[in-house]
């Protein structure tokens, strides 16, 4: 499996142009789908970029969609540079957010926020990257293909997740399956309560301290994959496999770790939804964040940079997307799923399409 | 003995979406391209047949519906992956999400009813069949007990899927020459190539077979078992078929028998919901649930047996100049 073949094209154009023809191409066929539903596509592009940064509250949203969609498109970009499709963020993501209860349920009445809310986080990333291990031990040492691997996990996650929140971790008396809300002492400080501490008010919205931890996840990112050792082996075995195990470099071990990265990345957005926002734990909390997290990294060429633009962009449609839909009954929010698979489509499946287009474009220039 | 014919009656029919689904990825599989995206094209299905059996009151229109919007998808999954050497993982990925994203939204402004389609008309669904004489001899002993109750009493496309389908593919994959060169280009492709094969063509024809037999899968779903649309009715289930057919290791009657066990599963844990066992207690679904998601992991791993996939899979071919 390769991902991103040797271009042709200057580097600036290929994280520039290219990116931004396929989101073009992916809002064109978008658009042509809002006007055969008889809505005025200019409209709803206008409602939905107002809804995503026309105001502080919706600013507010879509940073922490932002938040989720950083850590995600990292996870599956550390597994790119690898070779790795890692499909399971959903999981793994979820799965994280068992670490996060169980460890707060065992302390939260005990340890203050100092000591418990860096042990959450450990706990989010160490479960985050257990599910990931097995599929990555089994690609690894078993030969069993890791997306496949992958998806079963996912569902496995699913209907473990689905019984301990239904079953053992449930607020007694509760109707709905949910969790009990974490004592305050786990609660990750509000953006709005920090900012206040230096004389900033902004409106309330669930975005918190995390997202300062995306950031420097982002440059730790750059830091590990282009200039460390570790980074260069990762980057290696994803190019060639063969060429890496030639110079001696264990790829066992570092199709292993890549995807304990990947995983222990997932979790963290986890840790955004629950301390920074919901503070319990419901069914199905991940949302799809998992897979957004695909068209994050594809998108974003798998470079800090660049999924920290495309976070931004998807966290920015999740939000829109929400005000559109309240503002047009006929548009459902599911449209921003629309927008997701066909950026998947046009940048990860048809990178072929506008490249060679370009690239004589570019050759005729000379 | 009666317990145990609607539990197998049940089986046949959770597991007949499961059939189609997973014949129609053998097909795909099989020529060498990965196909993760049966969910989506069910999905698309299921609301394309739903729409059209909905407007024009005709099941079988609604059937041609979902198999002809299923192929769309296809195509695009061929075009992606064959013409343009793309991904085909993340080809199948965009299907899916696009199929999640593009259903409710279609079915939210036609049918103003929240992403789903309205109930379907008695005459706009298909129907139980009962076959001849099933009701006469329901009473006579085991004989007419399987008869009327398992073998009577289902609809057309279980008929279809198991009698025709079935024997259809099987005998395509293996006895006819269309079938020789899709197990060769999923094996070989520059050997094809060389024996003067199409490798592209063989893959487009593949992955039309794959198209319509996940429109018929998505049809089954919303036309006949719950009679509308509903947002991402399919549940999983097109992944299912997927891990049914790498359970059957890429064969055609290991596959159907695969899916048949997954289904089994599912009939038994509805009829376990909330009963109490004897000395092991109450067994959550959930248990139940996971066991083939289960099973296909420990299989590709090889602790069960071992699956071998098709050697070329997932491979872009590149003919060599």
């Amino acid at each position: 499996m390769k991902f991103g073949q040797p271009s042709t094209l200057p580097r600036w154009a290929q994280l520039t142009i290219l990116p931004a023809l396929n989101l073009l191409a992916a809002l064109l066929v978008t658009g042509v789908v809002t006007w055969v539903i008889g809505e005025n596509p200019l409209e709803c592009l206008k409602i939905l970029v107002h809804g995503a940064l026309g105001y502080g509250e919706g600013i507010g949203y879509t940073l922490f969609y932002t938040t989720d969609f950083i850590f995600t498109g990292l996870a599956v970009a550390a597994a790119f540079h690898a070779g790795l499709f890692n499909i399971g963020g959903e999981g793994q993501a979820y799965l994280a957010g068992l670490g996060i209860t169980l460890t707060v349920f065992a302390f939260d009445k005990v340890l203050p926020f100092w000591i418990l809310m860096p042990l959450c986080m450990l706990a989010a990333m160490a479960f985050g990257a257990a599910w990931a291990y097995i599929p990555a031990w089994l690609q690894a040492r078993r030969g069993s293909h890791i997306v496949v691997t992958t998806i079963m996990f996912n569902f496995i996650s699913y209907s473990l997740m689905l019984y301990l929140i239904g079953h053992q971790l449930i607020e007694p008396g509760s109707q709905n399956p949910t969790t009990r809300e974490f004592g305050q002492n786990a609660w990750m400080p509000a953006m709005q309560n920090i900012l206040a501490g230096i004389g900033i008010s902004i409106p309330s919205t669930p975005l918190n301290g995390t997202f300062f931890l995306a950031l420097i996840a982002c440059v730790l990112f750059y830091l590990v994959v282009w200039h460390s050792r570790w980074g260069y082996e990762l980057r290696t075995v994803g190019t060639n496999e063969h060429a890496a195990r030639y110079a001696g470099m264990n790829v066992t071990k570092i199709i292993i770790l890549a995807m304990c990265a990947s995983g222990a990345l997932s979790g963290l957005a986890s840790v955004n939804e629950l301390l920074g926002s919901t503070h319990r734990m419901n069914v199905l909390f991940t949302n799809g964040i998992g897979f957004v997290g695909v068209a994050v990294a594809l998108m974003g060429r798998n470079h800090p940079v660049g999924i920290i633009l495309s976070a931004l962009l998807f966290g920015a449609l999740t939000q829109g997307g929400l005000d559109l839909s309240f503002a047009k009954p006929m548009i459902t929010r599911e449209m921003v799923l629309l927008i997701e698979g066909l950026v998947i489509l046009f940048c990860g499946g048809l990178e072929n399409l506008f490249e060679p287009i370009l690239a004589s474009f570019f050759k005729r220039g000379k | 003995m009666e317990q145990l014919i609607s539990l197998l009656d049940s089986t046949i029919r959770v597991s007949t979406p499961l059939v189609l689904a997973a014949l129609a990825g053998l097909f795909s599989e099989r020529s060498g391209v990965v196909d993760i995206g049966l969910e989506g094209k069910m999905l698309t299905a299921a609301f394309a047949s739903a729409a059209v059996a909905y407007a024009t009151g005709n099941p079988w229109l609604g059937l041609l519906a979902g198999m002809f919007a299923a192929t769309m998808l296809s195509m695009l999954h061929a075009l992606v992956s064959v013409t343009y050497n793309g991904n085909q993982l993340i080809s199948g990925m965009a299907v899916n999400t696009i199929a999640s994203g593009i259903t409710p939204v279609l079915g939210l402004a036609w049918f103003q009813q929240g992403g789903n389609s309205p109930q379907l008309d008695d005459v706009a669904r298909f129907h139980e069949i009962n076959l001849p004489f099933a009701d006469s001899i329901a009473n006579v002993p085991v004989i007419g007990q399987i008869y009327s109750g398992l073998l009577s009493g289902h609809c057309i496309l279980v008929y279809l899927a198991f009698l025709v389908v079935l024997p259809l593919v099987t005998w395509t994959v293996y006895c006819s020459r269309f079938g020789l060169r899709l197990r060769a280009v999923g094996e070989n492709p520059h050997a094809a190539d060389t024996a003067g094969i199409s490798v592209v063509r063989i893959r487009y024809l593949a992955l039309l077979c794959n198209g319509m037999l996940c429109g018929m899968a998505g049809t089954f779903l919303s036309v006949y078992q719950t009679g509308s649309f509903i947002k991402e009715m399919t549940a999983g289930k097109g992944f299912l078929a997927l891990a049914a057919l790498i359970f059957g290791k890429w064969r055609p009657t290991y596959a159907v028998m695969g899916c048949l066990l997954f289904a089994f599963a599912d009939a038994v844990q509805i009829r376990l919901e909330g009963v109490p066992l004897p000395f092991i207690g109450e067994i959550p679904s959930q248990f139940i649930q996971v066991i083939p998601y289960v099973l296909t992991v420990l299989l590709l791993a090889g602790f069960v047996g071992r699956a071998v996939a098709p050697k070329a899979i997932g491979i872009p071919f590149v003919k060599s100049r």
